[in-house]
């Protein structure tokens, strides 16, 4: 929790230097021999927040901070962790900030099902509409006054 | 002088904007003809005036004038003149006012042109615009005021924002407010017809051409924003999910709902509610974007001029016209019933399920911007939703609306079989099976989404094509036909083709792109995929107002040279920043990206080139849909009821 704040007065003391700088991202001496773990890296790079920017991976900033996050990656995977638990060995001491793609655990379900539900939810609403519609009386068809039609195709004439 | 002048007319335009609000509205209501006519006048006057104050201002930036406050702020006199004017919409207090001139911009199009439309629904549309015009009037004027005089003025400026010195973003902001603000036409209408309480087909026709001009003003909006990223920001990246584009993302795909389902209203009579809510809510988007980029609410790369306190006034805008407008929906949505009947398996059908679709992924991108603020307030949690998250669950509905879109659109109007509307695209689906096929052959061991892509935006490309073929009907002379088809079915099928290669080239770049990154030594040629590349110098240049680091590269394939690139570092020194300017050859099927870094302890460079296929075909995309947006408005239709309008006695073209 220490570590956490220490490194939000971070964010904030930094934060400002870096705004919207461009960026360099990994760098030639950074990268892995073994091609295999570095596309691993880079994968999981993707996946971090760089936590001095705005919004950046720390694959894509060229803040110091992420350069150590992304050799902190490195030397995780070197020594054989997985990608799980690499991401893990990192979010116990950056916090959950450091996920760009959030866990599905807690309150965050409902973050990841609100597109499919809404889908499901649309479609039946829209399907319930689409049966009234077929089954709705053809008499409705003539439902303007006769001015109101004679304004309409005049309005609709080609 | 002058400036004095544009304050005093800013101050004009917002009584003016008063009178127009309330005026019209009582007359409409009371069906008094003078004060309904009041409003025409009105709209013209308060874009005369606005237009002066905007003018005044660029004025002022043009001229260098040192004694404005925002002219110091984000000027500087060795700025290149384009920029000078850009700078005008550059910053908070001028992008306002470009806001609001374009606010009163349309209303003063729909005073001019609006001929047509019943005096009193003309009378409360431009009511209702107005409205939304004193609320940003009176957010600049009290808390945003551009001019703003300094007591003691300094020798000159401090520059703008280095990244925003560009041509891609100089007119990257204008083309979004009019994109933004051309939905507010739609918001406009929408509201005055629950007032009227009455929604027709011809409230449709009138509606769709003012949200089809916001939709292809968003379009090249958020493709100039989108290749500016690509080439600026330097690791070719075209789209950050960054909550900023995902604010002018959003009002894109309610707007493309919108422009579509006010055609089931114009032709079928059906859908009326729900096209009234989606124009409120297009807006809302609109003003909710606006409320994000100028709050500072979430982080975002785009950090320039926001302002915390400011936003409060956006939020309170953004509750009274959302709120209220959802209010009176709630009131008076009930008073509007469908009048065509058709089948579950019809164009209205499918029209509705592209609205379905376009809006719950508009959803799901609200929910991932918004979740990192939702999370912390009431759950404690601080998180982050980024790039990864929106690739996974946005990208499913955009695949499903590619693979629906070109049977939904040859399906007949009222009732129509899935089989007969899917024969005549066997073809096409049989072509765009066998490219995605050749594809994923082609490459091995790589991820699907490459061919998938290639799949998906060939069948939506040539289920276009199948499309417009077949509104020419039967029998021979069908080219012939096809040239005088009206320019709304040229409009659909272009739009279309364009989404495809958009679809297309995202996947397609996504999939293929090379990577290299290393220590270059002068002189040294290195490979990266089929290109040889070498560093041959870097050399130290003065720009007008910044200096640069240059490297020389030369490219090319099989010993011959294809180009020169220059990429180069640059440093503003008056406003103290870096830049990486990319050098980027471009080409029809890839394109060679090159940036520079640092120079190394051993004396080489960092250089990253990076190989991306298809990238331009992206914005040929967005361009084929914006031109196909810009087709089915100019259609005869559209025109046809601008002439009536003449031979009434009303003056003017058509505002399409």
């Amino acid at each position: 929790m220490k570590r956490t704040l220490l490194n939000l007065a971070l964010v904030c003391a930094l934060g400002i230097a870096y705004l919207a700088t461009p960026a360099q991202a990994v760098l030639p001496d950074e990268v892995l021999d073994d091609p295999v773990l570095e596309e691993r890296a880079r994968e999981l790079s993707r996946e971090l927040r760089c936590l001095v920017c705005r919004n950046e991976s720390i694959d894509e900033s060229n803040a110091d901070l992420a350069r150590d996050l992304r050799l902190l990656v490195r030397e995780r995977l070197v020594e054989g962790d997985s990608n799980e638990q690499a991401l893990e060995f990192i979010v116990d001491r950056y916090g959950e900030y450091v996920l760009l793609r959030p866990t599905t655990g807690g309150s965050n379900w409902i973050l990841w099902a609100a597109g499919p539900l809404m889908l499901l939810l649309a479609g039946g609403v829209g399907y319930g509409y689409l049966r009234g519609r077929e089954a709705a009386p053809k008499t409705q068809e003539a439902a303007l006054s006769e001015a109101e039609q004679e304004r309409l195709r005049q309005i609709l004439e080609d | 002088m002058i400036t004095e002048l544009g304050h005093f007319c800013l101050i004009l335009a917002f009584m003016v904007a008063i009178v127009q609000m309330v005026v019209p509205l009582v007359g409409a209501h009371k069906r008094w003809t003078g004060w309904m006519a009041v409003a025409e006048p009105a709209a013209t006057v308060q874009f005369l005036l606005t237009a002066f104050a905007f003018g005044a201002l660029t004025w002022a930036f043009v001229t260098s004038d040192f004694s404005l406050q925002l002219v110091v702020l984000n000027s500087h006199s060795a700025k290149p003149m384009i920029y000078k004017i850009s700078g005008t919409w550059g910053n908070h207090e001028g992008s306002m006012l470009l806001w609001v001139l374009i606010v009163t911009l349309f209303g003063a199009m729909a005073a001019w042109f609006g001929g047509g439309l019943p005096p009193s629904l003309k009378a409360r549309v431009l009511a209702v615009q107005s409205a939304i015009a004193v609320a940003f009037f009176a957010f600049i004027l009290f808390t945003s005021n551009p001019f703003i005089r300094l007591a003691v003025p300094p020798f000159d400026g401090q520059d703008l924002n280095p990244l925003l010195q560009d041509p891609g973003l100089a007119f990257h902001p204008p083309f979004l407010y009019l994109g933004y603000v051309g939905l507010s036409m739609a918001f406009s209408f929408a509201v005055a017809a629950l007032i009227e309480g009455r929604v027709d087909a011809a409230w449709g026709r009138w509606v769709r051409p003012w949200t089809l001009a916001a939709w292809v003003f968003l379009t090249i909006g958020i493709a100039l924003g989108s290749w500016w990223a690509y080439y600026e920001l330097g690791w070719g990246g075209f789209w950050f999910w960054d909550p900023v584009e995902n604010a002018s993302f959003m009002p894109w795909l309610l707007a493309a709902a919108l422009l579509h389902s006010a055609i089931v209203v114009e032709k079928r009579e059906a859908l009326k509610s729900w096209t009234i809510l989606l124009a409120i809510l297009a807006f809302g988007f609109s003003l909710i974007g606006t409320f994000i980029v100028r709050s500072g609410l979430l982080t975002s790369v785009h950090a320039f001029a926001n302002d915390p306190e400011r936003g409060v006034f956006i939020l309170i805008i953004l509750a009274v016209f959302t709120g209220g407008a959802l209010t009176l929906y709630a009131m008076r949505a009930g008073a509007m019933e469908a009048k065509g009947v058709f089948g579950v398996v019809s164009r209205e059908s499918a029209l509705l399920t592209n609205n379905i679709i376009l809006a719950v992924s508009c959803f799901v991108v609200f929910v991932g911007t918004m979740w990192p603020v939702i999370a912390e307030m009431f759950f404690d949690r601080k998180l982050s939703v980024g790039p990864p998250f929106f690739n996974m669950a946005f990208t499913p509905f955009m695949v499903l609306l590619g693979i629906i879109l070109p049977v939904g659109a040859m399906l007949p109007w009222k009732r129509g079989k899935l089989g007969r509307a899917m024969w005549p695209l066997r073809y096409a689906f049989m072509l765009a099976v066998a490219l995605g096929l050749l594809a994923w052959a082609m490459q091995t061991g790589r991820s699907a989404l490459g061919p998938v892509g290639l799949f998906l935006g060939s069948w939506v490309v040539f289920g276009a094509l199948v499309d417009l073929w077949s509104r020419t009907g039967r029998g021979s002379n069908r080219l012939a036909r096809l040239t005088r088809l009206p320019r709304a079915d040229w409009g659909k099928a272009t739009a279309h083709a364009g989404l495809g290669i958009t679809m297309f080239a995202i996947a397609g770049l996504t999939a293929w792109e090379q990577e290299d990154i290393r220590v270059a030594q002068l002189g040294e040629p290195f490979e990266v995929g089929a290109f040889t590349l070498t560093l041959d110098d870097v050399i130290d240049l003065e720009g007008p107002n910044y200096l640069s680091t240059t490297g020389l590269v030369t490219l090319a394939k099989d010993g011959r040279t294809l180009a020169q690139l220059r990429p180069e570092k640059r440093q503003y020194p008056v406003a103290r920043m870096p830049t990486t300017e990319a050098a980027i050859d471009y080409r029809f099927l890839r394109d060679v990206y090159v940036v520079i870094g640092d120079q190394q302890t051993n004396g080489g460079w960092t250089v990253r080139t990076y190989i991306k296929p298809l990238t331009n075909w992206i914005w040929a995309g967005c361009i084929l849909m914006s031109l196909g947006g810009a087709l089915s408005l100019s259609d005869r239709r559209f025109r046809v009821a601008a002439g009536a309008r003449r031979r009434a006695g009303t003056q003017g073209l058509p505002a399409e």
